[in-house]
């Protein structure tokens, strides 16, 4: 029993220095946020590589994502003669959860892997001990930008996500299933309101869920052990954590924003 | 030792009573080591004795537990973050395997810290890029990627980086490990021309005795922490001491035994036999 309680304690004790420590490096990358932008090209180009190169995969699970949901839905508001809430039901669904969150796992495993795998062995080549014996801080030149990038890159890949997701509904709806063309936009053009559904499902969630992916990969890239198990082990964790963070910070979000508790 | 006197000495740095420990292993128990301005210094001694830790103490990379390390009439331990990088903009630093950006061409690494540090146009940063590359005879080479260059030539780029701003002190940490003859005699003369031509100060750390001893002024050994010998390569190579006439000659056995130490070799045979 006292062997168990011991252990608890440790785990407590690694957990809590553990967000600790990642809070204290959001601090410091949130203090040089303001002159990093000032360098725009470079957080340019980390947007086009990190955001620009992630959306194929975006759209291309956006469709399939759209398509599915038209098609179960058809099936199950078949059986009651209420097929024209097939535009509400795919739009309601895309927007308020499968958009920003899917969006974002798909950019923790596209994305983050790629942030964190950057990182890590630019520090297990002796680059950031190179930048820093140049008089350069790594953590303004390499880790900002990136952080930054994949913060702004995840909204508008959502915001994409989330429009093609529609259109693959639409076109399993209405193409496919021969659902009314004007009663699948009318109804969702009445029953989306662009508070709830847009505003705090879309736009909230996606630049929480950026940031957060955002700050777990550049960490892990930034401490990870400079050996080849050390990067890959700090990849792994990337996906994992920031894949349980997205789902915990969903849970949290729509309890907030949507439920007031 | 007053700062001022550190300011108008002729040493760029001043170790004393260095002590450093990794876990329960003390690598360093009060160095004592000099590094004199104009010169070329090399830092020898066996592999793991923490030569390249003792360059990163130096460089402020590693903060010592104990003792003092003076570099340019400064206390490294003692300097802000944005000082210690105003220090370090009057270095260059050789890493061994020359830390280049991979994803970068050789023009782009040579042309890092100009961009970083200089508001200079374009136009000037490409002569300047040009002109360091040219020195270490890699101005053809400006547009390949690391991953094309061979490990001399790494090292060439690596060095046309590390004097781009122009550095008072150079550091190459192990700068002829894993290179050909010619690609070692290049190194060698590269280091001797540029410092003697651009006013630097080098410090090399590295364990191969008969290039340091072709290109050093002055040596220091060290060895358990320690520094065991200084002198010039020609007084190094008369030394007395058995330790240091081991290492310079390179001999199998002497003071450091061939043998890792380990139980009685006949008990642990017949011991292995009866179990």
């Amino acid at each position: 029993m006292r062997f168990l309680l011991r252990e608890i304690y440790y785990i407590a004790l690694d957990f809590l220095q553990g967000v600790g420590s990642i809070c204290l490096f959001l601090f410091r990358l949130l203090r040089y946020t303001p002159t990093a932008l000032l360098r725009w090209r470079i957080v340019w180009q980390q947007i086009y590589s990190v955001g620009a190169m992630s959306l194929v995969l975006i759209m291309v699970s956006g469709l399939f994502v759209g398509m599915v949901m038209a098609l179960e839905s058809y099936h199950v508001l078949v059986k009651f003669a209420a097929t024209a809430a097939l535009g509400t039901g795919v739009a309601l669904s895309i927007l308020r959860e499968l958009g920003p969150v899917v969006t974002a796992l798909l950019f923790a495993g596209r994305a983050g892997t790629a942030l964190t795998s950057e990182i890590g062995l630019m520090r297990a080549t002796e680059q950031l001990a190179g930048m820093e014996m140049m008089a350069v801080d790594p953590v303004r030149r390499i880790v900002v930008p990136r952080f930054i990038a994949g913060a702004v890159s995840v909204p508008l890949l959502t915001m994409i996500f989330c429009a093609i997701a529609i259109l693959g509904g639409y076109y399993v709806g209405v193409d496919l299933m021969g659902v009314d063309q004007g009663a699948f936009w009318s109804q969702m053009r009445v029953n989306v309101d662009l508070v709830d559904d847009i505003l705090k499902s879309v736009v909230i969630k996606s630049i929480v869920f950026g940031g957060a992916i955002s700050l777990i990969a550049v960490y892990e890239g930034y401490y990870s052990l400079p050996t080849a198990e050390g990067v890959s082990r700090a990849t792994t964790r990337t996906v994992v954590n920031s894949s349980l963070a997205v789902l915990a910070l969903d849970y949290l979000l729509t309890a907030l924003l949507f439920h007031g508790a | 030792m007053a700062i001022h006197d550190l300011k108008h000495s002729d040493n760029v740095v001043e170790i004393t009573g260095l002590k450093y420990r990794v876990g329960n292993k003390a690598i360093f128990d009060r160095l004592n080591v000099s590094i004199p301005r104009g010169k070329i210094t090399a830092i020898m001694g066996p592999s793991g004795t923490g030569k390249t830790t003792l360059l990163r103490v130096m460089t402020g990379q590693v903060l010592a537990d104990r003792g003092r390390v003076w570099v340019e009439g400064k206390n490294i331990a003692r300097l802000s973050i944005d000082e210690l990088y105003d220090l370090r903009k009057q270095m260059g630093f050789l890493f061994q395997n020359g830390a280049l950006f991979t994803d970068n061409t050789v023009y782009e690494n040579v042309a890092f810290p100009l961009r970083e540090h200089t508001k200079l146009p374009e136009n000037l940063i490409r002569h300047v890029v040009l002109m360091k590359l040219q020195a270490v005879g890699l101005r053809g080479a400006a547009n390949l990627m690391p991953a094309e260059l061979s490990g001399g030539m790494a090292r060439r780029v690596a060095l046309a980086r590390a004097i781009a701003l122009d550095p008072k002190i150079i550091f190459y940490d192990e700068p002829f490990t894993g290179l050909d003859p010619i690609s070692m005699g290049v190194i060698v003369r590269l280091i001797r021309v540029l410092n003697d031509s651009l006013g630097l100060t080098s410090i090399i750390v590295s364990h191969d005795v008969e290039e340091v001893s072709s290109v050093s002024d002055h040596s220091y050994l060290i060895s358990d922490g320690k520094v065991v010998a200084y002198g010039t390569p020609e007084e190094l190579e008369h030394n007395k001491s058995a330790w240091v006439r081991q290492f310079m000659k390179g001999l199998a056995d002497g003071p450091v035994p061939f043998h890792y130490p380990a139980p009685d070799y006949a008990g642990q045979l017949l011991g292995e036999e009866q179990a």
